[in-house]
C-alpha cells in the first residue's frame, strides 16, 4: 500500500471535455484518469473488512482488492482481478449506475464523496486495454455446447462465464454488429464502439463464436437450435419493442422513436452522413420526451447533430427522474433545456405532414402511484405549444415479441417479459434460461450482466447432470 | 458473406440477383423480404423476397437502381459478396382457403413481389388473373414467368407502346365489369398504384391485400420507423405486415413518410454518381 491514504472528503475529479465543444461532436465526454489520478483516488479505498460495496455489485466484482492492486501499480493485475467475475470491465466502468450500486454503499461516502469506483475501474481497463492483455484462459472443453440468442450484455456475460467453464458457446445476432444496445443504443461519446468492440474481441479469443444476421425467431427457431445439438439456450432478446405515447401527430415526418434515432445514429453511423449511407436530418428544435438514460442520449445527440434548442420533456419532476444524476447534468451542461411536470397531447403537423410543434399540458404530482412516485396529474386549462421540427418519444420499451411468439411453451408475463426464475434464469422450457431485459423489461447494462452470470452458472450445473 | 451467383438485367434499371443464403432460403416464404447491406459503411435496405430455393440454399432478389444503395448494389458482378443478408422476414402472405379466383396486380418493380404470390397462389389451386402494368414497353418486367403461373396474363404500358394502353386499375375494372367474380384482389406497386386499385375494389367490395414497403432500419420491430396507419391503428410494417388490408391502410399517411429522406436520398445518390 502507498505510504499515506488519501483522506480527501471528495473524488479526484475526472477530466472531461468542455461542454461546449464536445456538444458539437461525437468523441467520448469523459476523458478518463492518468495514472496519477488513479493512484491519488485508490488511497482513498479504506479496504474495509466487510466489504460494502461488493455487496452492492450485481456481478460481484472484488472491489477492495482491485483498488488495492491498483494503489500498488499493478494495473493490468487489478483488470484481472476484475474479470475473474466481469466480463467487459471497460464498459461497466463507463455506463454502469455506480451511485446506486457500489458506490452507494462506500463508507467513505457518509462523509464525503465515495471512493470513484467505477473510474477506477475503467481506469484498470482501459490500461490494460491499451497494453493488449491476454483475454482469460478457458475452461478445458467439456464437451457441452450451448446457445445465447441476443449479443447485448446478457447475453455477453452468460457466453463469457460459459466459456470459461469450458462450454462451446455460438452468440446469435440479429444485427450485422453485434453488442445489442450497447452499439445501437448507447452512443459513442458515453461509450465509445471500438471499446465495445474490443472487449467482444476478447471474448471471441477465449473461443465465443458469434453469429451475426441472426433473427432468431426467424432464421432458426429454440426447437431448431435443441435439434442442432445445443444442450441449452440462453435468451438475452433485451427491451427492443418501443413504446409510442399513443396521441394524435405521431406518424408525423420528424417524429421517432428513441431506437431508431439512436439505431440510426449509433448504430448506422448516421452522424457520419453522407460518408455513411444511413440519412440523419438535422432538425432544428428537437423535444425528447421520457425522462430516463435514453431520453438524455437522445437529447444530446441531437445537440450534437446541430440542433438549436433540445428540450426534455418530462412529466414529472426532476428528482423523479430515472436518468443517472450524472447524465442529467452533463445533458444540462451541453445546453440541453427541461420542459418538467409538462406531458405532451398532440404533436402539431405541417399541411404536408411534418411535425410543426408539440402541444403539451402541465402536470402537478399527486398522490404515489404503484411505482412509489407521486403520480403526475395534469393541470385543465394549462396547455401550452413548442415550436419544433423534430419529436424524439423516448418513454420505455418493451420485450421484442419476435422470438416469443415463435417459441411455443415459452412463459410470458402480460406485458411480454419472459418469466424466468430469479435465481438461476430458468423459463418454463427445459434447459431454456432468460435474463436481462427480455426478462425485466427495460433497466441497466449491469443488471442484464448479473442476470446473465446467474443463468450462466444454473446453464453449467443443467448440462453437467443431463 | 453472401455471394451473388447469378445476375441478369431485366430491363434498363431493373436487376435480377440470386444470392447464396441458405438459411434464409430454407425458412422463406411468399410475402417475406430480407434486409442486406451492401458494405460496412453502408445502409440496411428492405427488399422482398422475389423467390427462393430452399435446396439450392438460394434467394432471388430483384430491384430497381433509385439510389445510392441500389445503383451500388447493381454495380457488383456474379462471384462478388454482399456484406449482410438477414431474412426472411415479415409476416408470410396467408391465402384463405375460400378463395377460388384472384387477381393478381402489379406495378412496375411490384410485379417481381407480386409473382412469387401468384406463383403459390396458383399451386393451391386457385383461379390466378395476372395484371401487370408498366410506363413503356421496354421496361416489361417477368412476363414469361408471371404468365406461366397466371390462368390470364393482361399486361397494360401507361403509353400503350405494348398495344394495351391503360392504368392496372383501367384493366382490373374491365375484368370485373365483364363479370369476372374475384374474391380477392393482390395488389403490389407504388403506393399511388396500391391506393388506387384499394379504392376500386372497396366500391365492388372485394378483399384487397397489399404490401407495404416503407423505410426501416432492423426489420425486427425495433426502430418503429416503418410505422403504417392501418384500421386507425398504428402497425409495424416489418413484423406485423408487410401484408395489409388495403383498404385499411392510410396511404397519404404513407407516401408523406416514404419522403422523409428524398433530399439526403439525392445528396448520397448524387456524390456517389459524381465519384464513379
Amino acid at each position: 500500500m502507498p505510504a499515506k491514504r488519501n483522506m480527501d472528503l471528495k473524488k479526484t475529479p475526472m477530466p472531461e471535455q468542455d461542454p461546449k465543444i464536445r456538444a458539437t461532436n461525437f468523441s467520448e465526454v469523459a476523458l478518463g484518469y492518468t495514472e496519477e489520478m488513479a493512484l491519488n483516488e485508490a488511497s482513498r479505498c479504506l479496504q474495509c473488512k466487510n466489504q460494502p460495496c461488493v455487496s452492492g455489485c450485481p456481478v460481484n466484482v472484488q472491489i477492495p482488492s482491485f483498488i488495492k492492486l491498483i494503489a500498488e501499480g499493478q494495473y493490468i493485475d487489478a483488470y484481472s482481478k476484475i474479470r475473474e467475475t466481469n466480463g467487459l470491465p471497460a464498459i461497466c466502468g463507463r455506463v454502469c449506475p455506480q451511485e446506486t450500486q457500489c458506490e452507494e454503499r462506500c463508507v467513505r461516502g457518509i462523509k464525503g464523496e465515495p471512493v470513484g469506483i467505477g473510474r477506477l475501474e475503467r481506469f484498470a481497463a482501459d490500461y490494460a486495454i491499451g497494453k493488449g492483455v491476454e483475454p482469460p484462459v478457458c475452461g478445458y472443453p467439456n464437451g457441452k455446447k450451448a446457445a445465447v440468442i441476443g449479443s447485448g450484455p446478457a447475453g455477453l456475460t452468460c457466453a463469457a462465464d460459459l466459456a470459461k467453464m469450458g462450454v462451446d458457446v455460438t452468440v446469435f445476432e440479429a444485427f450485422h454488429t453485434s453488442g445489442g444496445v450497447l452499439v445501437y443504443g448507447i452512443p459513442e461519446f458515453r461509450l465509445p464502439k471500438a471499446l465495445v468492440k474490443k472487449e467482444i474481441d476478447a471474448l471471441v479469443c477465449m473461443g465465443v463464436k458469434i453469429e451475426t444476421n441472426m433473427v432468431m425467431g426467424r432464421v432458426l427457431t429454440v426447437e431448431d437450435l435443441k435439434e442442432m445439438g445445443y444442450d441449452t439456450i440462453f435468451i438475452g432478446t433485451g427491451a427492443g419493442l418501443p413504446s409510442f405515447m399513443k396521441i394524435p401527430g405521431e406518424n408525423l415526418n420528424g417524429v421517432y422513436s428513441a431506437n431508431e434515432f439512436l439505431t440510426r445514429i449509433n448504430l448506422m453511423k448516421g452522424y457520419k452522413f453522407p460518408e455513411s449511407d444511413t440519412p440523419v436530418v438535422r432538425h432544428k428544435r428537437v423535444a425528447v420526451v421520457g425522462g430516463g438514460n435514453v431520453a438524455m442520449d437522445s437529447a444530446r445527440c441531437a445537440k450534437r447533430l446541430g440542433a438549436e434548442e433540445v428540450y426534455i420533456v418530462y412529466r414529472r419532476s426532476e428528482k423523479e427522474m430515472p436518468a443517472r444524476t450524472e447524465e442529467v447534468h452533463h445533458a444540462k451542461e451541453e445546453g440541453i433545456n427541461f420542459h418538467l411536470l409538462v406531458n405532451p397531447t398532440e404533436i402539431l403537423g405541417t399541411d404536408n405532414g411534418y411535425v410543426r410543434g408539440m402541444r403539451v399540458i402541465k402536470m402537478e404530482l399527486g398522490e404515489p402511484d404503484s411505482s412509489g412516485r407521486r403520480r403526475p396529474v395534469p393541470v385543465p386549462g394549462s396547455e401550452y405549444d413548442i415550436e419544433l421540427d423534430a419529436v424524439v418519444v423516448a418513454i420505455g420499451q418493451s420485450p421484442n415479441p419476435l422470438l416469443r411468439t415463435a417459441t411455443p411453451g415459452l412463459a410470458t408475463q402480460k406485458w411480454g417479459g419472459i418469466i424466468a426464475d430469479e435465481e438461476t434464469g430458468a423459463t418454463s422450457i427445459e434447459g431454456v434460461y432468460a435474463g436481462g431485459d427480455a426478462v425485466s423489461g427495460a433497466a441497466t447494462v449491469i443488471l442484464a450482466m448479473g442476470a446473465g452470470k446467474k443463468a450462466a452458472q444454473a446453464m453449467y450445473e443443467y448440462m453437467m447432470k443431463k | 458473406m453472401y455471394r451473388i451467383l447469378k445476375k441478369e438485367t431485366l430491363s434498363e434499371q431493373v436487376k435480377l440477383m440470386v444470392i447464396d443464403a441458405p438459411l434464409v432460403a430454407r425458412k422463406a416464404q411468399p410475402g417475406q423480404f430480407i434486409i442486406l447491406r451492401v458494405s460496412e459503411m453502408g445502409e440496411r435496405i428492405p427488399l422482398t423476397i422475389a423467390d427462393y430455393d430452399a435446396k439450392a440454399g438460394t434467394v432471388t432478389i430483384i430491384f430497381q437502381e433509385v439510389g445510392k444503395t441500389t445503383l451500388q448494389l447493381g454495380s457488383l458482378n456474379e462471384g462478388d459478396s454482399l456484406q449482410d443478408f438477414v431474412g426472411p422476414l415479415g409476416t408470410p402472405s396467408h391465402f384463405d382457403s375460400s378463395v377460388k379466383k384472384a387477381a393478381v396486380i402489379g406495378g412496375g418493380l411490384g410485379t417481381a413481389i407480386a409473382y412469387p404470390q401468384a406463383k403459390k397462389m396458383h399451386a393451391i389451386g386457385i383461379d390466378v388473373t395476372s395484371i401487370i402494368g408498366f410506363r413503356n414497353k421496354d421496361l416489361i418486367l417477368l412476363e414469361k414467368e408471371v404468365g406461366a403461373v397466371s390462368d390470364k396474363l393482361l399486361v397494360m404500358t401507361d403509353d400503350g407502346s405494348n398495344g394495351h394502353k391503360g392504368f392496372v386499375t383501367d384493366a382490373l375494372k374491365a375484368e370485373i365489369e365483364a363479370g369476372e367474380k374475384f374474391d380477392l384482389v393482390v395488389a403490389i406497386g407504388p403506393l399511388i398504384m396500391m391506393k388506387f386499385v384499394s379504392r376500386l375494389t372497396k366500391e365492388y367490395g372485394i378483399k384487397t391485400i397489399v404490401s407495404m414497403n416503407p423505410i426501416m432500419i432492423d426489420g425486427t420491430g425495433m426502430c418503429g420507423g416503418c410505422r403504417v396507419t392501418v384500421g386507425g391503428q398504428t402497425k409495424f410494417a416489418c413484423v406485423d405486415g408487410p401484408d395489409f388490408d388495403g383498404h385499411e391502410v392510410d396511404f397519404d399517411e404513407a407516401m408523406r413518410r416514404q419522403g422523409m429522406y428524398k433530399k439526403q436520398e439525392g445528396e448520397s445518390c448524387n456524390l456517389f454518381k459524381g465519384v464513379k
